[in-house]
């Protein structure tokens, strides 16, 4: 997703308000945008809280700036600068935050993030945009640019099936339909269970949703949502974040909130580290139980 | 000057006297710089960010003193319903844009706002007032680095050197040593002064520069102009009775 990125902001860079600021990362990456947009290109280094403060002080002076870094070290390191300096001015900065979830791996889980949004939705005024598929990041951007105002990007790999025709970017959408369980999906995970579903025979297919932007409370919940998880009688909702703060969580209260509450509720979500071992993002969502594998075995088929 | 200076400081006693507030030490600390900066020293294309915004209370009464703040809105200070809090809001006074109170975030925000116009090409200095506590967060010498690197010479910063913080003196709390060495080999032209004194602070401020940043040194009292808050930590926090405040007039009357 950090090609499809770098693509999407180059087609940006000539812009008269685009500035782009780096905590010293995007080697192999990051270059086609450093050589477009030249001085409006800015290695702040490593020093995120910084870098925040001068992206609030760009922004107020006119710029929409954007900050990249590995997503803890903007979300989690410079929290007060996001709060302070950019959620409590409305000011357009777009963090973009590397590695949503596990998707560090073995890196180890201080390059994890897997309570980013959770920490920053209770930010005033803040978006969170979760491509689930590469095609998605260029929609999420546009919107993201087109609303003006304190944004977090979190991107992670594309797993998005081969052959596979997406319908368009939204907030909401369904990307598979099937009799079974509603399952909502956030993050690039539901490309791989997408391309399990896809191949179970039709009448044990579950319905899948791909949610895109957070805070659930910013969309309305689309009606043909509620209808189907009425329908199906089991609302399942799988994420690579921490329960506390997650979409499942704000999910669960929206219903409550408008009195359609599903009459079963099934929330996977990223359960830290239980077992004390680490390994790659799939080791890690393994024992969340957010693997195709895994959610398939929910279903009520086996792989 | 010294009437400007001499009012500005019976009001700013009223203010927090009236509103039972504290602060008042840094407050009188800050005021006389402020005061010169913004009636002295700036012009149109200038900006000022108050990175110690427990200040808050100077701010507003030197913009006051510029007829930018009326006296009806400076009696809301630090009350309900207010947009003149304890320390600048956001969304609050139109001279005062940006909310500040956590230290530690003001210069970060005028090395962007300077950056933003070096990229336009549009002139105009952008003064940063910090307090010498704050030098304690490390999120300054992020700033400094990033100031110096991308030379960003427009950026001028001034600390309120009164010596005192929160809970001791700052060499007590953490001592830093030289604050004027370290911020010349941050590569900072670092001028000193009495921050009592609005002349010697114009023309610091005024005089051809090297073509680098620049720190402004204010060596400043802790309440100053009142001689039982002169230097004295408790006056970060107490309000005055009105007893010290009939006092404190009477004192800040004869400077």
């Amino acid at each position: 997703m950090r090609a499809i990125l770098t693509k999407t902001l180059v087609s940006h860079a000539r812009e008269s308000d685009f500035v782009f600021l780096t905590g010293d990362l995007g080697f192999m990456v990051l270059e086609p945008l450093r050589d477009v947009a030249q001085e409006r290109f800015i290695n702040a280094g490593i020093a995120e809280q910084n870098m925040v403060s001068v992206a609030a002080g760009l922004a107020y002076a006119g710029w929409r700036p954007w900050v990249y870094s590995i997503a803890p070290f903007l979300y989690a390191r410079a929290f007060e600068q996001i709060r302070n300096d950019v959620c409590l001015h409305d000011l357009p900065v777009f963090l973009v935050g590397n590695g949503g979830g596990y998707a560090y791996g073995v890196m180890g889980p201080t390059h994890h993030a897997i309570e980013d949004y959770g920490a920053l939705l209770g930010l005033p005024n803040l978006t969170v945009y979760v491509p689930a598929f590469a095609a998605d990041v260029a929609p999420a951007v546009a919107r993201l640019m087109e609303a003006a105002m304190p944004a977090y990007l979190r991107l992670g790999r594309d797993e998005t099936p081969r052959g596979f025709t997406l319908p368009p970017y939204a907030p909401w959408r369904q990307v598979l339909s099937g009799p079974g369980a509603t399952v909502l999906l956030v993050g690039p995970l539901a490309g791989g269970i997408l391309a399990a579903a896809q191949n179970l025979p039709e009448a044990q297919r579950p319905s899948l949703w791909v949610l895109c932007e957070l805070p659930i409370a910013k969309t309305e919940i689309p009606a043909a949502f509620i209808a189907d998880f009425q329908q199906s009688g089991h609302l399942i909702v799988v994420e690579e974040h921490v329960a506390q703060g997650s979409a499942g969580a704000a999910l669960a209260h929206a219903l409550l909130r408008a009195q359609v509450p599903p009459r079963r509720f099934t929330h996977r979500f990223a359960r830290g580290y239980p077992t004390g071992y680490y390994g790659s993002q799939n080791y890690h969502r393994q024992e969340s139980g957010l693997d195709p594998s895994s959610i398939l075995r929910l279903l009520g088929n086996t792989p | 000057m010294q009437e400007i200076l001499r009012k500005a400081r019976l009001r700013l006693l009223k203010m927090h006297f009236e509103s039972g507030v504290g602060h008042i030490g840094g407050n009188l600390s800050s005021l006389d710089m402020l005061l010169t900066l913004h009636h002295r020293v700036m012009d149109a294309d200038d900006r000022f960010i108050l990175s110690k915004g427990h200040a808050a209370g100077a701010l507003y009464i030197t913009l006051w003193s510029l007829g930018r703040l009326t006296e009806e809105q400076l009696l809301t200070f630090h009350k309900d319903h207010t947009k003149l809090g304890g320390h600048p809001v956001p969304h609050g006074i139109p001279d005062i844009p940006l909310a500040i109170g956590s230290l530690g975030h003001g210069l970060g925000l005028a090395a962007g706002l300077a950056l933003g116009r070096k990229l336009r090409r549009q002139p105009g200095r952008v003064f940063c007032l910090m307090s010498d506590g704050e030098w304690n967060e490390g999120s300054n010498w992020e700033s400094l680095t990033f100031i110096a690197h991308h030379h960003l010479r427009e950026v001028v910063l001034l600390v309120d050197m009164n010596g005192l913080q929160g809970f001791g003196s700052t060499v007590e709390v953490a001592n830093l040593g030289s604050l004027a060495n370290k911020l010349k080999e941050f590569g900072f032209e670092v001028r000193e002064v009495d921050g009592h004194d609005p002349a010697a602070i114009e023309q610091a401020l005024s005089t051809p520069r090297q073509d680098r940043p620049m720190a402004l040194l204010a060596r400043t009292i802790k309440g100053h102009g009142v001689s039982f808050m002169e230097n004295k930590m408790e006056w970060h926090y107490l309000p005055m009775t009105a007893e010290q405040y009939q006092m404190a007039v009477e004192e800040a009357n004869r400077l």
